[in-house]
């Protein structure tokens, strides 16, 4: 019996990264946030560098609320598109390198989106994972939670729901 | 005295880094409620084929709006933060249209502000956005 021969590494590692690239640095207000993606296998981190202009208190300092919100909610959308395609990725149904040169497919949009602030954001980086939690035809509903020095103590956390498109 | 407040909150959010950054101007504030526009800009874009903003940026407005509303109640002292607050999205804002949150503190306990937000683009009517939040009362110092 003969085994498909795996592909090689750095085929799997292009592929995957220059996904991930396309759903992510296409958007202006994720770069103006800063926040990039740690990718391990299907995995994803979302990185928050701390910068001045993230600040919400001034006399504390501690991140913005907004920011915050917005953070999660990023990490959430990423992760569910992500999770939503990569079959479609790994199969070659979708064409990372089309991907990139900006032929995406139409993706989910926010319906709604919760947040409980935990603690309050220190001034340093902040990282958060998402967990699609249910992703049907129609919606889907993510978890994330996102923290500083500790993962296991979060400094907020939030639920969202999402349309997926019709297909 | 409210108008002391008013002037105090405004101060206070004007200062704000992050809400500085995304462009915000507070154009009325007082008595728990409070009025903040954002100006369209091309780096909030969350979706570049339609150049819709970001809900991220909206919930940042959202989120600073309250708060200003929270500040301004008559019953609460100058400082808060937020305990939790939900977006529902409606409907992607208008390209290039300047986007406007007004909040209302409709409920305030010695130790909780409860918050309604409403956010609009120039179709005033629909609402791209609303929001209801639970924000903390800081102890007077």
């Amino acid at each position: 019996m003969t085994r498909k021969t795996p592909e090689p590494v750095q085929v799997i590692k292009q592929r995957r990264d220059a996904a991930l690239s396309a759903l992510v640095d296409g958007v202006p207000y994720i770069h103006y946030l800063g926040v990039t993606f740690d990718r391990r296998g299907d995995e994803l981190t979302a990185v928050l560098p701390f910068d001045d202009k993230l600040i919400g208190n001034p006399f504390l300092p501690a991140i913005h609320g907004g920011v915050t919100a917005a953070f999660l909610e990023i990490t959430a959308m990423i992760t569910l598109n992500w999770t939503w395609l990569w079959e479609d990725i790994e199969s070659g149904v979708l064409d990372a390198e089309e991907m990139v040169a900006g032929k995406l497919p139409r993706l989910p949009k926010t319906i709604d989106f919760t947040v409980d602030y935990l603690r309050s954001g220190l001034p340093r980086d902040a990282y958060a994972r998402a967990r699609v939690n249910r992703s049907g035809r129609r919606y889907a509903s993510v978890q994330v939670e996102a923290w500083q020095d500790n993962r296991d103590r979060p400094f907020a956390a939030a639920n969202a729901h999402f349309l997926m498109p019709r297909s | 005295m409210t108008a002391d407040k008013a002037r105090i909150a405004r101060q206070f959010i004007e200062t704000i880094p992050h809400s500085k950054a995304l462009g915000m101007r507070i154009t009325d504030i007082g008595d728990g409620s409070a009025t903040i526009v954002m100006p369209y800009d091309a780096r909030f874009i969350g979706d570049p084929e339609t150049g819709v903003i970001h809900g991220g940026a909206v919930s940042a407005l959202m989120d600073t709006c309250g708060g200003a509303a929270v500040m301004s109640h008559p019953q609460s002292p100058t400082g808060t933060a937020t305990i939790n607050l939900r977006i529902d999205y409606m409907r992607p804002a208008a390209p290039g249209q300047a986007i406007t949150a007004r909040a209302e503190c409709y409920h305030i306990t010695r130790n909780v502000a409860f918050v309604r937000a409403t956010a609009t683009d120039d179709d005033t009517e629909n609402p791209v956005a609303c929001a209801t939040g639970a924000f903390t009362v800081e102890a007077q110092a």
